[in-house]
């Protein structure tokens, strides 16, 4: 019986009732055709969500091709749950970011919560152990009672999510501007390990054997998430509510478990989360994947409420799901072993070999639709790009050096931007030592999680200074890039590939679809540049409120490889006497700077330039020097420049303090952010080879007074306790919240 | 010596106290999950942190009813060590093991970090290597590690010896700063800081070492082969 009465296929025409799921009158008659018929409401809720732009990337497609996705060390590219880069010794790492914006800006903490356990399921669809976990977010800057509420509950989803499954929360990153006040962006980032005879994919192979259903039941929760998250967010979002899942951490760690041991069974054919529309995006890919096609029996899937339309069951999101294709005959292994977890395990359909997704319900068939069509053949779409106006102006900006009155309060200031400012307020809350492999800890450059049993280790960060990338989302897109495989170098690794989550406004505009393309080169050329692919990623549209668009922000997660324990290293002075080195020129720079901002109020100008051959050189130069044990202390040059980063090194040190004398205009060299640079500390008895090996010069030295002192061309500028800079880092956000 | 450690649904620092005894201390592990109905031949049991049955009721109000409980509580009665940390703590809490109960933090927030512990009685089974009033840093990660119990039982706490470790800085709002506990036997001790995660120099640091060697140590001299 249904409870609720669907438009007949003729009314739908008619009453263009599609327009309300998302589908265009053109996508509409292309459906008509693929069927020779027109289609039933269940038909056209499955075209909607697939055609939608977060399923079927249909308006990004043409951006997503310029990324390099190959590579010696890739495994597996884009397309299937997450990449995999080979690390050796028969183990790969599995890796993947996803967005969860619009979400969590109607249900901050469900949304961010259920955001982390998408993509830790995407990790161990793979067959994956996921290992870390990572985010990257913005929001407004916490003035309004609104901001400071999406602030508080994402990280509280964040930790309740990652905490109770039992994964460490390692690192991420979160930056403050007004442009995301309505429209929050919450990236989750997860990062798996696993040996290369387990690797799975989610592919429906072999005609006659059996499609089974496993985890949570199928709930009225999350139905169109996906075609939700692909329309821009207006007041009427919150009516929306509706869409946003709930999670249940503990129902996926039980999942998570019972999926490890099932990836080792050779029983499995293949396995799939269901993510964004559920039911049908795991079943329609998984089967178009593999050249075949799956025939189910809803009647079959276990419901959690009474009278679930077909529609609803397959658009559902209801989280803790997935598809698994099993040898036929070898159900009840895969049912026993999900017992153990009291988990459900249940055939629900099979694989055909005539590539259509068939549902029955009732003795029904209610869907009859070529699988292909849902997977792979929805509309791409080639945007009208045009370069704003904006960018015309910001780039016949001359680079001005701003005037500073007071350079010690500026450095406080700066201290307590909340960019800048300590992320302990946000940490603390997250598990970030469950399972016992995190040897650098959130607040260095980058997060180091060893791997057990070996001499290896995983550096892994998210980046993505979107000021950069609206002034020149080319050179900001290729800065994103350049400061990961920074973080990552001045942790001791390698770059290995990075996944990205192109954060973006509504493309129908063309200067946003030209933001997205600009920053998209950018990011291809800076991954050629570091040898570091794109293996996986997500992309999210239309982040706008009203009407008005977020920076461009493109989030690059990087993962690098430490070849050797011992080569881990942190942004932290070590030792009095160890000499301070400047690694990289500095130029006046101040586009997009967080000195632009502190004495603007907005940010315009130029970008800071990049050169990716200076860039690449440097980062070898740091890298190589560590992995011959010359260096002590290693900080990539970032927001507020080097004032900011020669506080932050001594901050987190042990008591020790700096002496520091350098050249030129006083305002740049002390808060310029020019690309490229990095401080390093270096013990005496390693400073000639050092210096042989690299252009770094000499700055100072560190002290066991902790105090700050810097002098620009003889002149002291700046003498400030260490105890002081780090009372402004750490308060800040706290007291912001206060 | 032969660690157990037990696995609920939803335990997740299992592993940790598995690496910590095995790899660490050098000693027989082995996991045993929660419908084991018994714990023959293990020499001490080690109840781990993690979010039991999802903490859904309350933390570890329904872990207790798991069948390997009765084993557990005979293993006590038995005198074997038995060591709850954190998650392990609230069981032991809910079986009646040790007194009292657990409420939210202060704060309402999760909380992870190294702290401060102090060594109140190094006269138990699993502080025999600490010295008294040895400050060690141990990592907490828990957001209901504010402990409570009533004026009496505080009393006989105190008089007994059974507060074993307080915080330096309470992270917690714990009463009298109480971070772990035994019995009046001596050999079931709950903690919320994890010593399993302080075991290794690499990962920060390696005070809660001697918790487990202190465990070792008693077993060893209790079986001693007299010659």
């Amino acid at each position: 019986m249904q409870l609720k009465l669907e438009p007949s296929p003729e009314q739908i025409k008619s009453e263009k009732v599609y327009r309300e799921l998302g589908v265009s009158d053109e996508e509409f008659k292309q459906v008509e055709e693929i069927l020779g018929r027109l289609p039933n409401y269940t038909e056209l809720g499955l075209f909607s969500v697939m055609w939608s732009e977060h399923c079927s990337y249909k308006n990004s497609k043409p951006v997503l091709r310029k990324f390099p996705v190959t590579g010696e060390h890739v495994l597996q590219g884009p397309g299937e749950g997450a990449g995999v880069v080979d690390i050796g010794d028969g183990q790969a790492v599995v890796f993947k970011i996803e967005s969860h914006n619009h979400p969590s800006a109607i249900e901050p903490y469900q949304g961010a919560a259920t955001g982390v356990g998408g993509i830790i399921r995407d990790v161990f669809s793979m067959g994956a152990r996921p290992i870390a976990l990572l985010n990257s977010l913005r929001f407004g800057e916490l003035k309004s009672a609104r901001g400071k509420y999406l602030f508080e509950e994402v990280v509280a989803g964040i930790a309740g999510y990652g905490n109770c499954i039992g994964i460490p929360t390692v690192g991420g990153e979160v930056q403050f501007d007004p442009c995301y006040e309505g429209n929050p962006l919450v990236n989750a980032m997860c990062v798996g390990l696993i040996n290369h005879e387990d690797i799975k994919k989610g592919q429906a192979h072999g005609v006659g054997n059996t499609v089974m259903y496993v985890g949570a039941k199928t709930g009225r929760d999350g139905i169109h998430g996906a075609t939700f998250s692909s329309v821009e967010l207006s007041e009427q979002s919150e009516e929306k509510r509706s869409a946003v899942q709930v999670g249940d951490p503990f129902m996926e760690k039980l999942l998570l478990e019972a999926c490890l041991e099932v990836v080792k069974s050779d029983a499995l054919v293949g396995i799939q989360d269901m993510g964004a529309a559920g039911l049908t995006s795991s079943s329609a890919e998984m089967a178009s994947k593999a050249g075949s096609g799956i025939e189910m029996n809803l009647d079959l899937v276990p419901q959690r409420e009474t009278g679930m339309t077909a529609y609803e069951m397959m658009l559902s999101e209801s989280q803790e799901r997935m598809l698994l294709v099993v040898k036929k005959g070898r159900e009840q292994e895969i049912t026993t072993l999900f017992e153990k977890y009291g988990l459900e395990a249940v055939a629900v359909g099979q694989v055909t070999d005539d590539k259509m997704l068939r549902l029955i319900h009732n003795g029904e068939i209610v869907a009859d639709v070529p699988a292909d069509a849902l997977a792979e053949e929805a509309p791409v779409y080639h945007k009208p790009s045009r370069e704003p106006e904006y960018f015309r102006e910001f780039q016949a900006m001359e680079n001005e050096v701003p005037a500073v009155a007071d350079v010690e309060e500026t450095l406080l200031t700066l201290l307590k931007q909340p960019t800048i400012a300590s992320k302990e307020w946000i940490y603390d809350q997250y598990d970030y030592m469950v399972r016992t492999n995190t040897v650098v800890a959130p607040g260095s450059d980058a997060a180091v999680v060893r791997i057990r049993g070996t001499e290896k280790a995983l550096a892994m960060t998210t980046d993505c200074n979107s000021r950069y990338i609206y002034l020149d989302p080319e050179t900001g897109g290729k800065i994103a890039v350049a400061e990961a495989a920074r973080n990552i170098v001045s942790s001791g690794a390698e770059p290995l590939a990075i996944t990205d989550c192109l954060n973006f406004g509504n493309p129908e505009k063309p200067e946003i679809f030209w933001q997205l393309e600009k920053a998209a080169d950018g990011i291809s050329e800076a991954c050629r540049a570091f040898n570091s692919p794109v293996i996986s990623g997500n992309v999210s549209l239309n982040n706008e409120t009203n009407g008005t668009a977020v920076y461009p922000t493109p989030v690059i997660g990087m993962v690098g490889l430490v070849h050797k324990l011992e080569d881990v290293t942190t942004q932290s002075f070590k030792a009095a006497g160890d000499a301070i080195y400047l690694l990289g020129e500095t130029k006046p720079e101040f586009g997009g700077s967080e000195l632009q901002k502190l004495l603007h109020g907005e940010i315009f100008g130029k970008a800071p330039a990049l050169d990716l051959e200076v860039e690449t050189k440097n980062q070898k130069q740091v890298l190589t020097s560590i992995q011959a044990g010359l260096i002590a202390s290693a900080h990539d040059v970032a927001e507020g420049g080097v004032a900011v980063a020669l506080a932050e090194c001594a901050i987190g040190s042990d008591g020790l303090g700096a002496e520091v004398s350098l050249e030129g205009d006083a305002v740049s060299a002390l808060f310029s952010e020019s690309q490229s640079r990095f401080i390093l500390s270096v013990k005496p008895e390693h400073q000639a080879e050092f210096e042989r090996n690299t252009d770094a010069v000499k700055i100072g030295v560190v002290t066991d007074s902790p105090v700050l002192t810097i002098s620009v061309n003889g002149e002291k500028a700046v003498e400030i306790g260490v105890e002081q800079m780090k009372e402004a880092w750490k308060g800040a956000i706290p007291c912001l919240l206060n | 010596m032969k660690f157990a450690v037990i696995v609920f649904p939803g335990s997740n620092c299992d592993v940790d106290m598995y690496h910590a005894a095995k790899d660490e201390l050098g000693e027989e592990a082995e996991y045993v999950w929660h419908d084991a109905v018994s714990l023959e031949g293990y020499d001490a049991i080690l109840l781990p942190g993690g979010f039991s049955f999802g903490d859904y009721l309350r933390t570890g109000a329904i872990a207790r009813f798991s069948p390997i409980m009765k084993e557990v509580i005979k293993a006590a009665q038995d005198g074997k060590p038995i060591l709850g940390v954190c998650n392990g703590f609230q069981v032991l809490l809910e079986a009646g093991l040790l007194p009292g109960a657990m409420r939210r933090n202060e704060s309402l927030k999760f909380i992870c970090r190294p702290v401060g512990l102090r060594v109140e009685n190094n006269e138990t089974m699993f502080t025999s290597s600490y010295e008294k009033g040895e400050v060690i840093q141990i990592p907490v990660a828990h957001g209901e590690g504010n402990y409570y119990c009533d004026e009496t039982t505080l009393a006989s706490l105190k008089e007994n010896g059974q507060i074993v470790f307080t915080y330096e800085n309470n992270p917690n709002g714990s009463l009298e700063n109480i971070a772990g506990i035994v019995n009046e036997q001596g050999n079931v001790l709950g903690m919320m800081p994890h010593p399993e995660r302080a075991v290794d120099p690499l990962l920060g640091g390696a005070d809660g070492l001697n918790l487990f060697k202190s465990i070792v140590k008693q077993w060893r001299e209790s079986h001693a082969v007299k010659a």
